[in-house]
């Protein structure tokens, strides 16, 4: 009976409180909203200290402004269930286009997909948008690897002009990679990197470490340094923190970045950095569904539609005509003369490749399904956005691997 | 009065025990010390970022409990951290410090996931569900056991031990999500049976979580009679008041200690299973989520009694969910969020201080000597 009256007096303690708070909870409300605008809801992994989410955020709410819709988001929502009942929940609100930033919410993603077929599903990084055939869920990516190529590029000079200053020999030009994990996405990058630097500094080398982490500033910083000892001439990293772009600024070690430019940080070490923009996205996806259109279902952006760019050339630090490369190479890549994974430009075990069968359609074994190689270079992110290539070419040392 | 008759250097104030309070006295002051916590958040808020108040505290409330879908989330992870809870509270009464329901809970849910994985299709749906219930709650179980063996034998350091156990529960999801990835090197494992939906609790009059929430009230009920009413329950007491005293009366201290952990385990076993089977249908190393440790403190404020942890899990869960709204609503990074729960909680545990002690000023003290 005591016990009865403990659980009662809290009950009853608990229901004024609520009571009291929604009332005022219902007076705020009822500011008038304008009905019909569009709302679009952000689901996003991390908070803004992720220069990841950050990229995300920023776009999203420059492309809600730009085009007058309300803009929601939903952080930090970690890969769990927690990623379906913030899309119910931005359902609840009225939104009528959904868009998730991480990986490993596309299942629930998709779930909600099929649970609300009215609504418009968005999500960033995933795979399996061309194998569900669900119309209202869709993928998307970027040709970050002809960023990286550029990116490349003016690693490449910069390696050329400290050959002929005399710094070291041609053969000792190693570049050295700090990398997340050993996956597609970070093999496309550090091979389209590569390339990039071997198509201005045919001697050229790399080493890869990963770090089994987007984000741990020590371990990044550390393989860095690591790279560094063993005689790398200039560092890159696919990664999102400061890690390795602080431990070349230690080091007195040029540096090409990723995600945005680090120049306030590291002013005599940074050359230049590539990242996704993805304002065209959020803006395209937005307009199909104001005008009733369907959504591609899987998107890749471009350096045409400004969705992969690179920051300011570090002029300080870079090779002199540096930007003028860049720019020619990247008009040659925009006219499709130039191809990155030309199949004339590496080798695999000693070989040139003539066919590879990428593992495109997501599944559990691993099961190659599409030939990526035609016409003289491997299609990367034409079968779906995603990056596929995972091919270990010949001049790349990967020192570890993380999955 | 003998006011001038100081003789030594009195303290301005100190602290007694006090006598039991009558139930609405200690009521009082808990509900006081909520009311300080939001008086203090207030202050905060303002201070920190200008927004009202008011406003904030009735968009914690809209939060939890806004919409009929926010009510269910709201059952149903108040069910999840209610469990871990009830699980912990036997080892907790024996006064076994247990802080790893967080890695018990997970290996269960790895259990279920390897079920759902590797026999999702070959075993009919009932004999699929009982090899869920059977392996989780048996390896969570033995999980559990590992620390209480040594401690029944060899008087290890049960924190210490079940703490680690956490580690290797962990490192053992990651390694097992590593390596059946989807896609390679993805690290997840993605959303199990996702067609088939083998092994998936189905849902009862059209919500997914009812079966959750309902198994664990059963739970509760039952945790309930068995510290209050069994003999296993009466002996455990025993056992955390005074080992000496358990032994003295015959009881096996030993036998206790592992029969209680195994107990332990198997429901966060349980727990394990409500997660993946009853919830997100994968596993990742952040499946459970911290639950392990919060439930340590919901046991504690309850006072191990599993019918008011109903009331301190729901508080915290409606604290938890309301504070993401706030992030949503106000554009608010979510650590601040956390910041107005931590304050609240930290006034709710304050208040169990001043339920059992009194501070005593030095006047008012000569006052009643007098």
């Amino acid at each position: 009976m005591k016990n009865f009256k403990k659980v009662l007096a809290v009950l009853v303690a608990l229901a004024l409180m609520v009571g009291v708070f929604a009332a005022c909870s219902k007076n705020d409300d009822s500011g008038d909203k304008n009905e019909t605008k569009l709302k679009v809801g952000f689901i996003y992994l991390h908070d803004e200290n992720s220069t990841y989410d950050r990229n995300f955020m920023d776009a999203a709410k420059a492309a809600c402004e730009k085009l007058g819709v309300e803009y929601l988001e939903k952080t930090p929502i970690p890969e769990t269930s927690a990623c379906k009942e913030a899309a119910d929940d931005l359902v609840d609100r009225g939104c009528t286009l959904i868009f998730a930033d991480s990986f490993g919410h596309e299942d629930f993603i998709a779930q909600a997909a099929e649970e609300y077929p009215k609504v418009e599903f968005c999500h960033a990084t995933g795979t399996t948008a061309h194998t569900r055939k669900l119309a209202n869920f869709h993928n998307a990516f970027a040709s970050i690897y002809e960023g990286r190529y550029l990116a490349g590029i003016a690693a490449g000079m910069k390696l050329n002009e400290m050959i002929e200053a005399g710094k070291f020999t041609a053969e000792e030009a190693k570049i050295g990679y700090v990398g997340a994990f050993t996956y597609a996405e970070v093999i496309s990058g550090y091979t389209s990197f590569f390339l990039g630097a071997r198509s201005v500094c045919p001697t050229a080398t790399m080493e890869v470490q990963f770090t089994g982490s987007w984000y741990d500033e020590a371990l990044e910083k550390e393989a860095a340094m690591t790279l560094i000892s063993r005689g790398c001439k200039l560092i890159s990293q696919h990664a999102d923190s400061m890690g390795a772009p602080t431990a070349c600024e230690d080091a007195g070690i040029p540096n090409v970045s990723y995600n945005g430019s680090t120049i306030s940080a590291c002013p005599n070490t940074f050359i230049v950095s590539s990242r996704i923009n993805w304002q065209p996205y959020f803006e395209y996806i937005i307009n199909c569904v104001k005008d009733g259109k369907a959504i591609d279902t899987d998107w890749t952006g471009n350096l045409s539609n400004e969705s992969v760019v690179l920051t300011d050339v570090n002029t300080k630090v870079a090779a002199a005509g540096t930007v003028e490369a860049i720019e020619a190479t990247k008009a040659k890549l925009e006219a499709g003369t130039l191809h990155v994974f030309d199949t004339s430009t590496f080798t695999v075990g000693g070989k040139t490749l003539t066919s590879y069968m990428a593992d495109v359609d997501t599944d559990a074994k691993y099961e190659p399904d599409t030939e990526a190689i035609s016409d003289g270079y491997f299609h990367e992110s034409e079968y779906r956005s995603a990056p596929y290539f995972d091919l270990r070419i010949d001049g790349i040392t990967t020192l570890n691997e993380k999955f | 009065m003998k006011k001038y008759e100081k003789s030594a250097r009195e303290p301005l104030f100190h602290i007694a025990k006090r006598d039991n309070l009558a139930t609405w006295q200690s009521w009082g002051i808990r509900i006081a010390s909520i009311a300080a916590a939001l008086i203090v958040s207030a202050v905060v808020i303002v201070a920190l970022t200008g927004e009202n108040p008011i406003k904030v505290y009735a968009t914690i409330i809209d939060g939890a409990i806004g919409t009929q879908r926010r009510v269910w989330n709201l059952m149903q992870e108040t069910a999840i951290l209610l469990c871990i809870s009830l699980a912990v509270t036997p080892a907790f009464k024996m006064r076994f410090w247990n802080i790893g329901a967080e890695g018990q809970a997970l290996i269960g849910g790895l259990a279920t996931a390897v079920c759902m994985m590797f026999f999702g299709e070959s075993l009919p749906s009932p004999l699929l569900y009982i090899l869920i219930i059977v392996m989780s709650m048996v390896s969570a179980a033995i999980w559990a056991v590992i620390p209480a063996i040594f401690k029944a034998l060899w008087n290890t350091n049960e924190t210490l031990f079940t703490l680690m156990m956490n580690y290797i529960a962990i490192q053992l999801v990651s390694y097992f999500t590593s390596v059946n990835a989807v896609p390679k090197g993805s690290g997840q494992i993605g959303v199990i049976n996702s067609i088939t939906k083998a092994g998936w609790f189905p849902a009862l009059a059209g919500q997914s979580y009812l079966i959750n929430i309902l198994t664990v009230a059963v739970l509760t009920v039952l945790m309930y009679i068995y510290l209050r009413y069994s003999k296993h329950g009466y002996e455990l007491s025993v056992v955390g008041e005074s080992e000496n005293t358990a032994r003295y009366v015959g009881i096996n201290v030993k036998k206790v200690i592992i029969r209680t952990m195994l107990f332990s385990g198997a429901v966060c076993g349980i727990a394990g299973i409500l997660l993946v089977s009853g919830t997100d249908h994968t596993i990742s190393k952040d499946t459970v989520a911290g639950r392990g440790f919060t439930a340590i403190m919901v046991s504690w404020l309850a006072k191990f009694n599993p019918l008011y942890m109903v009331l301190t899990s729901l508080l915290i869960v409606f604290l938890q969910k309301g504070a993401l709204e706030i992030s949503t609503i106000f554009g608010l990074n979510d650590s601040f969020s956390e910041i107005i729960t931590g304050i609240i909680i930290f006034f709710i545990i304050g208040s169990e201080f001043f339920i059992n002690y009194k501070i005593k000023f030095s006047h008012s003290h000569k006052e009643v000597e007098a």
